[in-house]
């Protein structure tokens, strides 16, 4: 079994070889890649034997995988997960419990090195990592260890990638991004709150064909889908242009269409590929439906105070209060300073001069 | 470098005395560096907090492009204008380099401050004299202008090549590192707005110390930053 090959296990999943070709197509389109590239993935799966995949969950909602399992192209979605589930997910996969941990273990031994390993959710670090227990035991441990034979590692969603809101502030059970806690292997974020179920199943058919990751920018995200702004894809960027705005909800401009900004939009600040391919099978995404982006693909989105503000808070001061509202009053302590003070230089000004005539 | 606090007894700084103290560049610099930088400001403030939106189809219109527009052309002014200045640091005359330089390890500098404070408290009724900057003035400009500037154009340039993009030299000069190092791009524009009220509130003190000193000094100011040359009054 270790010498199957992707294309042998599609073939025994009842695939036919014309849904394998359009989905080596489908693959290269979506992974933005020349069509030239359909034969090399299918080249690939022909020939390479596949790599497993072992699927954890730390502390999440599962809203990766509800994102996944809702891939658009059934294609994509029935061979990927049936590759997957040949593996281990302990959501998805058939076996449980005692059957489910052997045959993780047993992945581990006879692909060691070998296979990838898709953590969704962090571990808590706090109480030796008993805010997340697996197994019986602290999810942490189960981490690492799954982690230390890996070939790479994928970072699903914001958890994973960044800690998300159980990382909040405080965060009291210190729920802590994967790529710190495991630093000795490469591996890849896809952020977001779910991530895009096209962008899950476009980064791990890469990974499993290439057997490389794709390429990545300076914070571990494959540049195919987050090298741009929501903002520089934008269906309404005309209107911000224009300089036209949802004022308040269910104005004028709102019935419009017209530019989510003065609404909070994170859409200038956030990378992500949802104004390009959108949700649920390009269906829409959350500006399309009249909502602005609250960030949630980005470092640190929970703790920046109000998804609609367009200045969010800066946290280092202790306090809640972003930019203006610092510098604002400030400005406006100095203003009054100066003011008073070109009083009293007056005045006191003034007296000297009297007191100067005085004595003369 | 060497700290412009003249004694008293200096025949530089004696009452009636002319000295030329910033070259013509620098002057040139100042004035279309202050004037880029109220338009950095009032754009900025607005590209946070737009005006009221416009009616009319959106092909019509262009305010908020137009603004940003205006930013990013003064910004290019204020950018560049910084290089040249940084330039005229190293060919002009040594009051040229003092914004560039603090003489940290000076006690007279220090003494300096520390009497001009005292100034502004009311304790002193005379100013010292100073042929350049005074010490108090030096301290604030190098860590408005300097300093803020210089972040000013670092994290503006990296916003900027968000917008232009994998290939600009903004991007690979500045966004490829400055928004991994705040973490994300939403904290890069939250401190380049916080950045912009210090520049602003330096301003707003700056004015106003400038006028007094200029009134209330020994040596004149505002005017020296006109014409070049500083005269020392009594
Ligand atoms: C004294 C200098 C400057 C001041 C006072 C200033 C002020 C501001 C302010 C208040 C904002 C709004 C920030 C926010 O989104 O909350 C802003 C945005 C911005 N500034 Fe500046 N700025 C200065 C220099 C620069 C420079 C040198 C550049 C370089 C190109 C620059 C580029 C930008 C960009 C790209 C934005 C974001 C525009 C957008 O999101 O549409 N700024 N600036
Ligand atoms: S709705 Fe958001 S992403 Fe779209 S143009 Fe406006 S600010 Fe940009």
């Amino acid at each position: 079994m270790a010498s199957e090959t992707f294309y042998e296990v599609m073939r025994r999943q009842g695939i036919t070889r014309r849904s394998f070709m359009k989905f080596c197509s489908l693959t290269a389109a979506s992974l933005g890649l020349a069509p030239a590239f359909a034969s090399k993935i299918a080249n690939a799966m022909e020939t390479k034997p596949r790599t497993p995949v072992i699927w954890l969950h730390g502390l999440e909602c599962t809203c990766c995988s509800e994102s996944f399992i809702r891939s658009a192209h059934p294609l994509a979605k029935d061979v990927v997960l049936s590759m997957l589930s040949l593996d281990y997910d302990d959501t998805l996969m058939a076996a449980a419990g005692h059957q489910a941990e052997a045959a993780l273990e047993e992945i581990k031994k006879k692909y060691k090195g070998n296979y990838i390993l898709a953590v969704e959710g962090n571990p808590p670090l706090n109480e030796d990592g008993m805010y997340c227990i697996q197994g019986g035991r602290p999810f942490v441990e189960v981490l690492k260890e799954t982690a230390a034979d890996a070939k790479a590692i994928i970072s699903w969603g914001a958890c994973a990638s960044w800690g998300c809101v159980q990382a909040a502030k405080p965060n009291p059970t210190r729920a802590t991004p994967v790529h710190k806690v495991i630093t000795d292997k490469p591996i890849i974020k896809v952020p977001g709150c779910p991530p895009i179920a096209e962008v899950m199943t476009g980064v791990i058919t890469y990974m499993l064909t290439f057997d490389r990751l794709p390429e990545l920018d300076r914070q571990g995200r494959p540049k195919m889908f987050y090298g741009q702004r929501i903002h520089d894809k934008c269906y309404r960027r005309p209107h911000f242009d224009a300089g036209q705005f949802v004022e308040s909800w269910d104005d004028d401009g709102a019935r419009k269409g017209f530019c989510l900004y003065k609404m909070g939009c994170k859409g200038p600040t956030t990378y992500n590929a949802c104004s390009t391919m959108r949700w649920n099978g390009g269906v829409s995404f959350p500006i399309q439906s009249g909502h602005g982006c609250i960030g949630c693909s980005e470092e640190g989105f929970w703790d920046k105070g109000g998804f609609y503000n367009r200045v969010t808070n800066i946290n280092q001061f202790g306090i809640e209060a972003n930019a203006d509202k610092v510098g604002g009053t400030l400005a406006g302590v100095a203003g009054a300073a100066v003011v008073a003070h070109a009083a009293v230089s007056a005045l006191s000004r003034a007296r000297s001069g009297k007191t100067e005539q005085g004595e003369k | 470098m060497s700290v412009d606090i003249a004694s008293n007894a200096d025949l530089e700084t004696a009452a009636g005395n002319t000295v030329y103290v910033y070259e013509a560049p620098v002057r040139l610099w100042h004035w279309i560096n202050a004037l880029s930088i109220v338009v950095l400001a009032v754009t900025g403030y607005l590209i946070a907090s737009p005006l009221p939106s416009v009616g009319g189809e959106a092909s019509d219109n262009f305010l908020m492009g137009y603004i940003r527009f205006t930013h990013f052309t003064a910004a290019y002014v204020f950018a560049i204008g910084f290089l040249v200045r940084l330039y005229w640091a190293v060919v002009g005359n040594h009051h040229a380099r003092q914004l560039f330089l603090l003489p940290l390890n000076d006690a007279k500098w220090w003494a300096g401050i520390w009497h001009e404070l005292r100034w502004y408290f009311f304790f002193e009724k005379l100013t010292q004299k100073y042929v350049g900057h005074n010490p108090l003035a030096h301290l604030c400009m190098y860590l408005a202008i300097t300093v803020g500037g210089l972040f000013m154009i670092v994290t503006g340039f990296a916003l900027y090549g968000e917008g232009a993009q994998e290939g600009h030299w903004s991007h690979a000069l500045f966004t490829s590192w400055v928004i991994p190092l705040f973490g994300q791009s939403q904290s890069v524009h939250s401190w380049h707005h916080l950045a912009a009220w210090g520049i602003v509130i330096f301003i707003m003190i700056h004015i106003y110390a400038a006028l007094r000193w200029e009134f209330m000094s020994r040596q004149t100011v505002i005017s020296s930053m006109i014409s070049g040359t500083r005269t020392f009054r009594e």
